[in-house]
């Protein structure tokens, strides 16, 4: 089914894309992140797995900088996230330098945040015209093959309010797209979708996976973990609890919590 | 049952018409018959009252009224804008991580809507008396050149402005929803680009209401730059009326203007707010124009029977 799409960015599997080591986060005194140590590689589906509250979307989130973490290493293809190493130093990176990070790590919300004031066409224009300084007839036209790709040819002129849940999640995914990413970061992407409406954006998500997207996927959706990802990792309270393949963890997991976590969401 | 099946499909028989004895509203009755008689008593009263209506009309085209409209329209639309550009400013430093800057903006906002319009244009104005000569280095010249009436109104205007403006700006930015910054952050776009592009467009629906209501003030707000000497439409109205003696006709005069430039601006508000409705609702009302081609077109298809087929 895989088919060769240029607008996929897919470098040689195996490398490092993203790298934790002793990753913390702390909000005031609250300690989210207690010490991730993880590897994703490149082509790789990754999915993160774990109750609510258990750190698996701050840790997505620190991933493209939009949180600080508070210690350890972070880096995405070998750079690291937010700062910059000179000797033993770590110097913070400039705001314009963060943002050149995040161009290249597409990011999916779990409440979509479509530009509402924007059509579909011009939501997934918006940054490669603003951003990556394209030409309006450049971006528009891989914009207009990525709706097609996600199944919204016929609906680029409509406004996020006129979308299903659905529709506007696959635009989101189209938009960030858009910016030809190397690495794409999912957060719960189904989990604020009416029930029939999860199976189209999954759909799409199975799709980018066999053209060999890059992808950290945090998310509720066993069964996609199952099918699609390479890996799975099961967090609890701010520590990683288990590691290895989705079949591996789902139906033999070694550890009472992921047993029990497992016994209530299957 | 089957027989129905078989005939040609029944016409679908609308429902008979419920006619029933409306309910009366005796009170409303009342109340409209006790308001219009109120309305009859304020007419009978100005009909009756010692005012020369015959000359409004012609002094409504005179030079100097004229002169004063457009004196105020123009101070009104600079002052405004002062207070546009500056209340954008101040709304952003106030919400600045630098606690300078936000405190600075804190201050302004207190000052400047805590004392009089009045106050302010008349402190601008007699300036000169603390700062007898302006100097900034390239440009030095004596203050009462500099601050003609003119840019006091302008400064005691906009100034005062800015400050309600940062106000209602702020409140339009923080309305908007913290996943748009998150969302455009992500996508690489810096704070400054996110402001432009993603945020203050949003924040705009909930700014344009208040900003217009403010302008319309401003309109009336500038007949206080009377008191610095300025030739808006109340210094013109009252030169006038020194001379021709019809004082209250020509406070007549000035509310006529001052109501024509208002509804104009209504309207003006009416567009801009449908301008940046977009995308919030799934259709947009039509506007007056729109509602008018429309009706325009059934009646064309009402009185050509047969057009359409």
């Amino acid at each position: 089914m895989s088919k060769i799409d240029k607008d996929i960015v897919s470098g040689p599997s195996g490398h490092p894309m993203v790298k934790a080591e002793g990753v913390h986060k702390s909000f005031g005194l609250a300690h989210i992140l207690k010490g991730i140590d993880l590897e994703v590689n490149a082509r790789e589906v990754f999915c993160l797995i774990g109750p609510s509250g258990s750190g698996k979307s701050t840790f997505l989130r620190c991933i493209n900088h939009l949180e600080k973490i508070s210690a350890g290493r972070l880096s995405v293809d070998g750079e690291l996230v937010g700062y910059r190493q000179k000797g033993d130093k770590l110097y913070e990176l400039k705001e314009a330098e963060v943002a050149a990070q995040r161009r290249d790590i597409g990011m999916v919300f779990q409440r979509f945040n479509l530009f509402p004031h924007m059509t579909a066409l011009e939501n997934v224009m918006e940054a490669p015209v603003q951003v990556k300084r394209e030409t309006k007839a450049v971006a528009r036209e891989r914009a207009e093959r990525l709706l097609d790709r996600v199944g919204l040819g016929d609906r680029k002129r409509h406004y996020p309010a006129q979308l299903s849940g659905g529709q506007q999640q696959r635009v989101a995914i189209a938009r960030a797209l858009a910016m030809q990413p190397k690495l794409m970061l999912f957060d719960e992407p189904t989990s604020a979708l009416d029930p029939e409406l999860v199976g189209e954006v999954l759909d799409v998500m199975r799709d980018l996976a066999e053209d060999g997207m890059t992808m950290v996927v945090v998310t509720h959706e066993m069964g996609f973990a199952r099918e699609v990802g390479d890996s799975l990792v099961f967090m609890d309270d701010g520590v990683v609890i288990e590691a290895g393949s989705p079949r591996e963890v789902l139906t033999n997991p070694q550890h009472d919590r992921t047993r029990s976590f497992l016994s209530k969401v299957l | 049952m089957t027989d129905t099946v078989d005939k040609a499909p029944a016409p679908s028989v609308p429902p008979e018409q419920i006619k029933a004895i409306p309910v009366r509203h005796y009170g409303r009755w009342v109340a409209g018959a006790v308001v219009l008689g109120i309305l009859v008593l304020i007419g009978i009263a100005f009909s009756n009252a010692n005012i020369n209506y015959g000359i409004i009309p012609d002094y409504l085209t005179d030079g100097t009224i004229l002169s004063g409209a457009w004196h105020t329209l123009y101070i009104s639309v600079l002052a405004m804008l002062l207070g546009l550009v500056l209340g954008v400013i101040l709304a952003v430093m106030r919400m600045s991580s630098n606690p300078v800057t936000s405190t600075v903006a804190y201050f302004y906002v207190w000052f400047f809507r805590g004392t009089p319009v009045l106050v302010q244009l008349l402190i601008w104005y007699n300036i000169a008396l603390v700062f007898p000569t302006l100097n900034l280095g390239f440009y030095k010249d004596e203050m009462n050149q500099v601050m003609t009436p003119f840019l006091a109104a302008l400064l005691g205007l906009g100034l005062n402005e800015a400050a309600y403006m940062s106000e209602i700006v702020r409140a339009g930015i923080q309305s908007v929803d913290e996943g748009q910054t998150e969302a455009s952050h992500a996508l690489g776009m810096t704070r400054s680009r996110t402001l432009r592009r993603v945020v203050l467009p949003q924040a705009m629906r909930v700014i344009v209401p208040p900003t217009g209501n403010e302008f319309i003030n401003m309109l009336k707000t500038s007949s206080l730059a009377y008191a610095v000497q300025f030739n808006e439409l109340i210094k013109r109205s009252t030169d006038v009326s020194s001379t021709s003696l019809a004082v209250v006709e020509m406070y007549f005069v000035a509310s006529i203007w001052y109501l024509a430039l208002t509804s104009v601006f209504s309207v003006g508000q009416y567009y801009l707010e449908r301008r940046y409705a977009r995308g919030s609702t799934r259709g947009l009302p039509p506007t007056p124009l729109q509602r008018l081609k429309k009706n325009l077109r059934l009646f064309n298809s009402f009185s050509r029977p047969g057009a359409n087929r």
